[in-house]
């Protein structure tokens, strides 16, 4: 079930309470909130993490302790957690392009990295509302794709067997305060502090 | 507030209207006016004053019916020339951009552009552009200076009729807005068919004009309606809202509007 797929920072951060129920507390950034700019600003990535993945940890923690009550509801908040938990593996000095095996799957894939960069950013700005973009790895087509989910739909929802390797979070207030209401130019700037080193791992794991 | 007639049934503007008389966003008239505001001309704006333009304004961008500081302390001057300037202009161009391309599609008022494009669910690309568009004219509409408070007369009536006392509706709308997930609005809706009013909560661009209800006030829950001045406090912001914007005024004019398409009341048959 979901609770398998926990990443290690989620499973670092997990305590057991007294009924042996888990709760979760928010895991630290590896980084200063100031790292990221001036791609992100620091007011953006402390509000981001303190409040909003904070609520959502929260959240999960109360449909947790409900979890006989209400299955359902304990899973969709688990991949929020997990989301973000991934999208904050941004990186200070990052956006370094990737190398090795999962550069070359990019290069067959969408032709280059600007390719790729240029098609994840159309489909964030198309992107109606509130949701993310992906790159995710097709286990079983043994391939790269981009994907959009709405909300915090997990992105299994668009495939069972894809694994995420990059996301980008695109509900506004990711982005708001800096860049208002110009999306494309906070996707332009991300790129510049993405996680690319982690991408690889997971990468490198599922394809070794 | 503007009540033009029009010959669908349930617009509460007609901006066919406004396609003929209004001035384009890029003609010089309005620039002139945004620039009076401190507004930061964009590139487009000097360029297109220039150069004979070869796009057509199909729907124009209404103003707020007040000065853009006048929401303050609440919602501040600067978020309202983002959100209006910014997001809401950005969707009338975008629609116009769009229907330059596919003119099979103009020539309707914007209740039925919104109708149409909906597609009973299967929405096209120019809905929700033409959706927002509708709903941030009606947004801005739906809220004054000075605002909050109760409503009186027939509207207060109805509400206690249909939610038994007005706190436990302000109660309920300020519930539905809270628990909306992701983008969307919440609107208070007088239902055609169920003869009452009732509370809704749609994601994204969706309106009640798309199941034939008729809205009588809304609310912006996208992030970008409030992040500004409220960062994540969505409770403060609902509260603001239902305390010192919302125009009961507005929502009354709605209401009895609405009444000439739905009857509210027994028909009063006098007896012999």
């Amino acid at each position: 079930m979901a609770l398998r797929s926990l990443t290690r920072h989620t499973l670092r951060n997990a305590t057991l309470g007294f009924r042996g129920l888990q709760t979760f507390s928010l895991p630290d950034l590896p980084y200063d909130y100031g790292a990221l700019e001036p791609a992100i600003s620091g007011e953006i990535m402390q509000l981001h993490h303190q409040k909003h993945h904070q609520t959502y940890i929260t959240n999960y923690n109360k449909a947790l302790e409900q979890l006989d009550a209400a299955v359902s509801k304990g899973d969709a908040s688990t991949v929020v957690k997990l989301q973000s938990a991934i999208k904050f593996n941004g990186e200070e000095g990052g956006g370094e392009p990737p190398k090795g095996s999962l550069g070359s799957a990019i290069d067959s894939n969408f032709g280059s990295l600007e390719a790729l960069i240029q098609k994840i950013n159309a489909e964030g700005a198309a992107l109606q509302g509130s949701g993310w973009v992906w790159l995710a790895a097709d286990k079983e087509l043994k391939r790269l794709v981009i994907e959009t989910t709405l909300n915090q739909d997990p992105l299994v929802t668009k495939g069972p067997s894809l694994v995420p390797l990059l996301g980008i979070d695109v509900w506004e207030h990711a982005y708001y305060l800096q860049y208002k209401n110009v999306r494309p130019d906070y996707l332009k700037n991300i790129w510049k502090v993405i996680n690319w080193k982690y991408a690889s791992e997971v990468y490198d794991k599922e394809f070794p | 507030m503007n009540l033009l007639s029009c010959s669908s049934n349930n617009c509460v503007s007609s901006y066919s209207l406004l396609a003929s008389t209004d001035l384009s966003l890029k003609s010089p008239k309005t620039s002139i006016e945004l620039s009076q505001l401190g507004w930061k001309q964009r590139k487009g704006f000097e360029s297109n004053r220039s150069r004979k333009s070869s796009i057509v304004g199909y729907y124009g961008l209404k103003r707020p019916p007040y000065k853009l500081d006048a929401l303050e302390p609440y919602i501040s001057q600067r978020m309202i020339e983002v959100h209006w300037g910014g997001h809401h202009n950005g969707y009338v161009e975008a629609l116009n951009k769009q229907l330059e391309k596919n003119d099979v599609l103009y020539g309707c008022t914007l209740d039925e552009l919104i109708k149409v494009t909906y597609n009973n669910g299967n929405p096209l690309p120019e809905f929700s552009n033409a959706a927002e568009v509708w709903n941030h004219d009606f947004f801005w509409e739906s809220m004054e200076p000075g605002g909050g408070g109760m409503p009186t007369l027939g509207l207060l009536q109805q509400i206690e009729k249909d939610f038994a006392s007005f706190a436990n509706f302000k109660e309920k709308f300020a519930r539905a807005a809270l628990t909306l997930f992701g983008s969307g609005w919440v609107w208070l809706v007088l239902k055609r068919e169920k003869r009452c009013l009732a509370i809704l909560k749609t994601s994204n661009a969706i309106n009640p004009l798309v199941w034939n209800d008729i809205p009588i006030t809304g609310l912006d829950l996208w992030e970008h309606a409030y992040y500004l001045d409220y960062k994540n406090d969505k409770a403060k912001y609902v509260n603001t809202f239902m305390n010192h914007l919302v125009s009961w005024n507005a929502a009354a004019a709605r209401l009895v509007r609405a009444q000439a398409f739905v009857n509210l009341g027994e028909p009063k048959i006098p007896v012999a």
